[in-house]
């Protein structure tokens, strides 16, 4: 006997194949197990306001680019006559609005979807940042050695100075030195300007804070430094490290945020927006950019998605009839003719498919009848079956139709060839064996074609085998495995039961 | 509704459905052997070749205009029998055992026209018989006189013999009696009864209709307890001869007794059915796995009879192989 050991090692693969694949698509591209999950999603719209006066306009704001904490998931700019384009800029990236001729009040908008993902973290500079080189004149210098040393002595590495100068600047009571070099002077300027004198690279970035359904929201300024390896967010005002969850950074490593030419009075402004979006829809929109995500269907043209829709259900269905027909032992009329009825099911939805596929089916056994009397040969008989049966079809739909059920025109769904076979199967079933047999094998068909209907209209099987196309390894190893059992049908404990009689 | 248990089935030995295809057709019948038995006109030429009588053929009908000659062809017949050469569990099978005047009558005693046998055999050309419905030829052969002393226990049909041959060894037999609820057929599914048939000296052991034991004939009322099959040694012989014939492993062999040659294969079958361990009331599985507990198998015919007649009687226990140089099957 041929060891057994490498099936089942194949059996093992498939599975952890299956499951593998499943679970990293999950993890990396955010497809949902469940198919009703949503995701929240931040829409931020910047608002610009200025008046033109009548010249060519040229607006130039800084977009976000690469959040840390958020992806971008969509973004559009709506404004009525203006040439709108994403330029970038040596690493900066904005969006330029563009007009010949404006005048009045203008305004312009931008709007961003934002999905919040704790794990994006904007790429790493390429070159590592430099200092800026800084020149403070007499007494100020003199001061900022002061302040620097005062810092100094109570940190040891790049952060923990950043803290202790943010303690001094933004103490209630600033020694003489801090006072000097604040007079006159921004805050966070004066913390940049500082660190960058103590060589370590530091920047203002300035984010907004994300509340729902709040408008004219101003953009904060934050400081951040750069380690060596990241820039870390610092908030200047408490000297708080890292960037709380709620906050996206709009413009980082930017000279401005907004550029007007032909205009004056700018002004910018945010409003936001929380939402909810189904995470399966979130899911595609990413799926181009990820790695993974040409293992999915969803590039594909939409006509041939929703093909495959159904027939990546086909193997449910024929992993139904492999479990009727190997354990319980179900016989049916056709192998597989049970799945291509549940699948004109799923069409018609169950009811009524199964009312016309009766009435279809007794119908042309009446015809059938008259037709063995006409003596033809097999093949011509067949092709007979087909023309009535489209004709019955065509009959069902009209009078369906004119009675008002529109129901009756989804008989389309029902495969005509195999109908056509049915009934020439049961026919000459009845003949040979007679209706009872008709029955059982009719009625067996109709109950697996049930039962893979159901299992096939599932929500979650329709969501499963079409997002999670590797699933169906694991389909393919249990019917790999059905086709080892040897053991006893469910039917062949009844047929065998008089052998309790004997010993 | 009454069920027996899974594990009283595995004590009994029973065989199942899923079990024969996988361990036992599937791995000892070799798939490009089927032509031969899945083709009634292929069996007979090989089985001549080895010596295995079969019914004399008269006709073989082939193409759709010799319909047309039919008639002639069999004008000198009395009884015939019409087949589908790519036929199976007996569709198609058309007996006509006299003629009266223009009509054939049936062996139901039901009258047919020449019409009705023409577009028969039109079916049987079409492939309406045959499996998967290819193109079929049709076989006209002899009628089979069957051996007198069995014809009385069967309403109508020739009682034929189903044997089992595994590996060359006969392991398991039963005679199969049409019934009235047949109608003259010999399946046991349409309500044949099959009376199991003791290796060891070809008489009776139980017998049962529609899966219950019955002690009489339905439709005859005669006793089925003390059949006893004649030339009970050839038989066996030919069923085992047409291991080497074909090279299958596992499979059926049908055979008749006729009045006037004796033992005589009907057909061969590599998918038998599993209904003949109920007319025996025994699983196959025990016989099946002592056979392939064989270290060396026996070369001809004539020897593996010889020793399965010696070690499948019905009253008996399996044990151990007698001679040496056999390993001791586990199981015994």
């Amino acid at each position: 006997m041929k060891s057994r050991y490498p099936f089942y090692i194949a059996i093992a693969l498939l599975i952890f194949t299956g499951v593998g694949i499943a679970t990293l698509r999950h993890f990396e591209l955010g497809i949902p197990w469940l198919s009703g999950e949503e995701r929240p999603v931040w829409l931020v719209e910047a608002r610009v306001d200025f008046r033109a006066s009548g010249d060519p306009v040229l607006v130039s704001l800084n977009l976000p680019d690469d959040p840390p904490g958020f992806h971008v998931l969509s973004e559009q700019a709506a404004s009525p006559g203006y040439g709108f384009s994403i330029v970038d800029d040596q690493g900066d990236r904005r969006g330029e609005w563009s007009i010949r001729e404006a005048n009045g009040p203008q305004t312009l908008y931008y709007k961003a979807q934002f999905i919040p993902d704790p794990d994006a973290q904007p790429r790493p500079p390429e070159q590592p940042p430099e200092p800026d080189t800084v020149y403070w004149e007499e007494p100020q210098a003199t001061a900022a050695h002061e302040v620097l040393a005062l810092a100094a002595a109570k940190s040891s590495t790049p952060e923990s100075m950043t803290r202790e100068l943010i303690k001094l600047i933004r103490s209630t009571d600033p020694d003489q030195n801090t006072a000097l070099l604040l007079a006159g002077h921004d805050d966070v300027d004066v913390l940049v300007k500082l660190l960058n004198y103590a060589d370590i690279p530091a920047r203002v970035s300035e984010g907004v804070k994300l509340e729902d359904a709040r408008r004219r929201q101003p953009l904060r300024p934050f400081l951040e430094i750069y380690d060596g390896d990241h820039w870390l967010t610092f908030n200047p005002q408490t000297g708080e490290q890292g960037l709380p969850d709620n906050v996206l950074l709009w413009s980082r490593n930017t000279q401005s945020l907004l550029d007007v030419m032909g205009g004056s009075q700018s002004v910018v402004s945010f409003a936001m927006l929380r939402q909810t979006v189904p995470a399966l829809q979130l899911a595609r929109a990413e799926s181009m950019e990820n790695g993974l995500g040409f293992l999915s269907l969803y590039q594909l043209p939409i006509e041939e998605q929703s093909m495959f829709r159904m027939l990546l259900l086909l193997p449910l269905g024929a992993m139904v009839v492999a479990f009727m027909r190997v354990i319980v032992g179900i016989r049916t009329s056709g192998t597989f003719m049970p799945v291509l009825i549940a699948v004109a099911f799923l069409q018609t939805s169950l009811g009524p498919g199964l009312v016309t596929f009766i009435t279809v089916v007794a119908l042309g056994l009446l015809l059938r009848g008259y037709l063995s009397n006409l003596n033809l040969l097999l093949v011509s008989r067949i092709a007979t079956l087909i023309i009535l049966v489209i004709f019955m079809c065509t009959a069902i739909s009209i009078v369906g139709y004119q009675m008002g059920f529109n129901t009756g025109m989804t008989v389309t769904f029902f495969p005509m060839v195999i109908l056509a076979w049915t009934i020439e199967r049961m026919s000459i079933l009845w003949e040979e064996e007679g209706p009872h047999e008709v029955f059982v094998q009719g009625g067996g068909s109709l109950l697996v074609a049930i039962l893979a209907y159901l299992v096939m209209s599932l929500p979650i099987a329709g969501h499963l085998t079409f997002n999670f196309p590797e699933l169906h390894l694991i389909i393919l190893a249990v019917i790999l495995l059905m086709g080892q059992y040897t053991g006893y049908k469910l039917s062949e404990l009844r047929r065998f039961h008089p052998m309790q009689e004997y010993d | 509704m009454r069920w027996i248990s899974p594990a009283a089935l595995t004590r009994r030995g029973m065989l199942n459905m899923n079990r024969r295809n996988v361990d036992y057709i599937a791995r000892y019948n070799d798939r490009s052997a089927y032509p031969l038995v899945d083709n009634k006109l292929k069996t007979k030429l090989v089985a001549e070749e080895y010596d295995v009588a079969t019914p004399a053929l008269r006709q073989v009908v082939s193409q759709q205009h010799q319909i047309s000659h039919f008639r002639e062809r069999v004008a000198d017949l009395n009884g015939f029998a019409i087949k589908p050469a790519k036929g199976s569990g007996g569709k198609g099978i058309l007996v006509i055992t006299r003629r009266e005047d223009d009509s054939f009558i049936k062996a139901s005693g039901a009258a047919v026209s020449l019409r009705h046998l023409e577009r028969h055999l039109s079916n049987i050309l079409a492939g309406l018989y045959s499996l998967g419905g290819s193109p079929d030829v049709a076989i006209v052969e002899d009628l089979i006189q069957c051996s007198s002393a069995l014809t009385d226990y069967s309403f109508q049909g020739v009682p034929d013999i189903r044997i089992i041959v595994f590996r060359g060894y006969p392991v398991m037999a039963m005679l199969r009696l049409a019934t009235r609820a047949s109608d003259g057929k010999a399946n046991l599914h349409q309500g044949a009864i099959g009376v199991g048939i003791d290796i060891a000296t070809g008489r009776s052991l139980n017998a049962v209709q529609f899966n219950r034991p019955v002690k009489t004939h339905p439709d005859t009322g005669l006793a089925l307890e003390h059949i006893h099959i004649e030339d009970w040694h050839t038989m066996l012989v030919m069923a085992s001869r047409c291991y080497e014939a074909t090279g299958l492993g596992y499979m059926g062999a049908d055979l008749v007794l006729d009045q006037n040659s004796g033992p005589t294969l009907l057909e061969l079958n590599a998918r038998p059915g599993l209904a003949i361990q109920m007319a025996n009331g025994k699983g196959l599985l025990p016989r099946l796995k002592y056979i392939e507990s064989l270290k060396r198998t026996h070369l001809t015919p004539e020897a593996r009879v010889e020793y399965a007649m010696s070690i499948f009687s019905h009253t008996g226990n399996l044990s151990a192989p007698q001679q040496t140089g056999y390993r001791k099957p586990a199981f015994a």
